[in-house]
């Protein structure tokens, strides 16, 4: 019985690992990618869970985006905070977020944050760390508020409050000093906005604005640049860039007449 | 056993940005103040500027121990060179202890990006621009450090001529006047013109480049001496 070679389903291509191997052993530079060096957090309160973030998006020394989102939607009582290559945050929260509609579709009832957690981790895993994807998601559902951490690897954490990213300590710092439980909801948006704005000053991968999404149950708010503490420090006056700098032709070539092409002409004569 | 791997690098980069101008009798040169390594700020208040003699002053970004060694030697030898010949180093001269002292370390190089700025014998403003091994030319503004290359194209786009056979467009009467020598090595700006740009350069690069930030600090040189200003910067 012959066998036939089927090409696998779904999932990524490793096709040309061992050619990009061969090429980087050729000294080929490959280039860099999107990461967010990133503030993200989160932290349960008194009624529900909030999410922050801040808004810079680099790439090596260079700011890329100075007012990215980083609270991605992943369904109406659930969101999640990335940090780590931009692609990766927003291809695998997006994959999960239609999974997780699907689900609500097939059982009628609204979707859980353990669901979309073992749905993030399991993909995780399955990519061994090169989804390079670090989460804060946090959600109200039906057993109550909840706030996880997920590692690029796929390890989870559960936590009354969290942070990833390159300004994770410095946001851990606000909130191993200031964090208690049952805190109210002014109190708990000025704690992560304080935990945000730590990121944004003594980290440089983070910077710009302050994102916040509070989730209570039945009820989402999603607080877009919360706080702008980053204006431009010198007025922008407009530059003007001459269009002209230097006439390089001032005679007009017209262009050639259409030339109509008469085949089977007499052969030149001898 | 295995050969004993080199884990451990002798340099850091501290980052910053360094930019100085020269007009037809005033120099003017910038440096921001944030001092950091990898993604952490170490502080927010260090000056990278400093002054070498009367009419000559340094920016100098890369490593800042490097930076430190290196300025040490110029006082240095600029003392002995006082006491030597009872006169301030000229800017000029300066440049090019500048270039030997930095080409002196040709195979440990001093981890530093210059740029010299001041005035020459004529009281005309100058520029000197380095490598960090002691590569340098007489030019008419540069920019040096982590936001040089935000930087550099747009003094390039407001203030270079578009033929070295050309004088900017701007003022071109103005280099009759003074009947230069070098055409690009001043700036066709006023002193007031050439301040404002710097400190838009600094702001726009402040926005794009993480090693940038804090504070501006400004040396303006000119016939009535040296004067300094500050400016603040975005501290994210």
């Amino acid at each position: 019985m012959a066998t036939i070679d089927v090409p696998q389903k779904g999932g990524f291509s490793f096709d040309l690992c061992r050619r990009n191997e061969m090429l980087v052993s050729k000294g080929l530079r490959s280039p860099s990618f999107l990461k967010t060096g990133t503030t993200i957090v989160g932290l349960i309160f008194k009624d529900g869970v909030i999410l922050g973030a801040d808004t810079r998006a680099t790439e090596g020394p260079i700011v890329a985006d100075k007012n990215c989102e980083k609270i991605h939607y992943m369904a109406p009582n659930i969101y999640c905070c990335g940090a780590g290559t931009a692609a990766d945050t927003e291809a695998v929260t997006d994959m999960v977020s239609s999974q997780l509609k699907l689900h609500r579709y097939h059982t009628g009832r609204e979707s859980r944050v353990v669901t979309s957690l073992t749905l993030l981790k399991s993909h995780l895993f399955s990519y061994q760390g090169h989804v390079s994807a670090a989460l804060v998601l946090g959600g109200v559902d039906v057993t109550g508020p909840h706030l996880h951490t997920i590692y690029p690897h796929g390890s989870t954490d559960t936590l009354p409050y969290a942070t990833m990213g390159s300004g994770s300590l410095a946001a851990m710092a606000m909130f191993e000093s200031k964090y208690r439980e049952g805190m109210s909801k002014d109190e708990g948006i000025k704690l992560v906005a304080d935990a945000i704005l730590s990121g944004v000053f003594n980290d440089l991968g983070s910077g710009s604005n302050v994102d916040i999404c509070v989730i209570t149950k039945g009820n989402t708010e999603y607080l877009r640049n919360h706080l702008s503490p980053n204006p431009r420090t010198y007025p922008q006056k407009g530059y003007s860039f001459s269009k002209k700098t230097e006439v390089l032709l001032t005679k007009i070539t017209p262009l050639r007449e259409i030339v109509q092409v008469i085949e089977g002409g007499d052969a030149m004569e001898e | 056993m295995t050969k004993q791997q080199a884990n451990w690098s002798p340099y850091d980069n501290n980052g910053g940005t360094c930019v100085a101008v020269a007009g037809a009798d005033y120099c003017v040169i910038a440096a921001d103040t944030r001092m950091s390594t990898g993604y952490n700020i170490l502080t927010r208040d260090y000056s990278k500027i400093i002054k070498l003699a009367d009419k000559c002053v340094m920016a100098s970004s890369g490593f800042q121990a490097d930076v430190r060694a290196l300025q040490k030697v110029l006082a240095s030898r600029h003392l002995i060179y006082q006491h030597q010949h009872n006169k301030q180093m000229s800017c000029p001269a300066m440049g090019q202890l500048l270039s030997n002292t930095l080409y002196y370390k040709r195979f440990f190089p001093y981890y530093s990006f210059n740029v010299l700025g001041g005035l020459d014998n004529e009281g005309k403003g100058c520029v000197f621009t380095y490598d960090a091994v002691g590569s340098y030319e007489r030019v008419g503004y540069s920019s040096q450090g982590s936001g040089s290359t935000l930087i550099m194209p747009f003094l390039d786009n407001q203030l270079k001529s578009p033929s070295p056979l050309l004088l900017p467009a701007v003022v071109c009467s103005i280099y009759y006047l003074f009947k230069f020598s070098h055409m690009d090595a001043v700036t066709p700006l006023s002193e007031s013109e050439a301040i404002d740009l710097v400190k838009t350069c600094f702001a726009s690069a402040t926005e794009r480049d993480i090693y940038t930030g804090d504070k501006l600090e400004i040396v303006v040189l000119n016939a009535d001496g040296i004067r300094r200003e500050e400016m603040d910067l975005r501290k994210d």
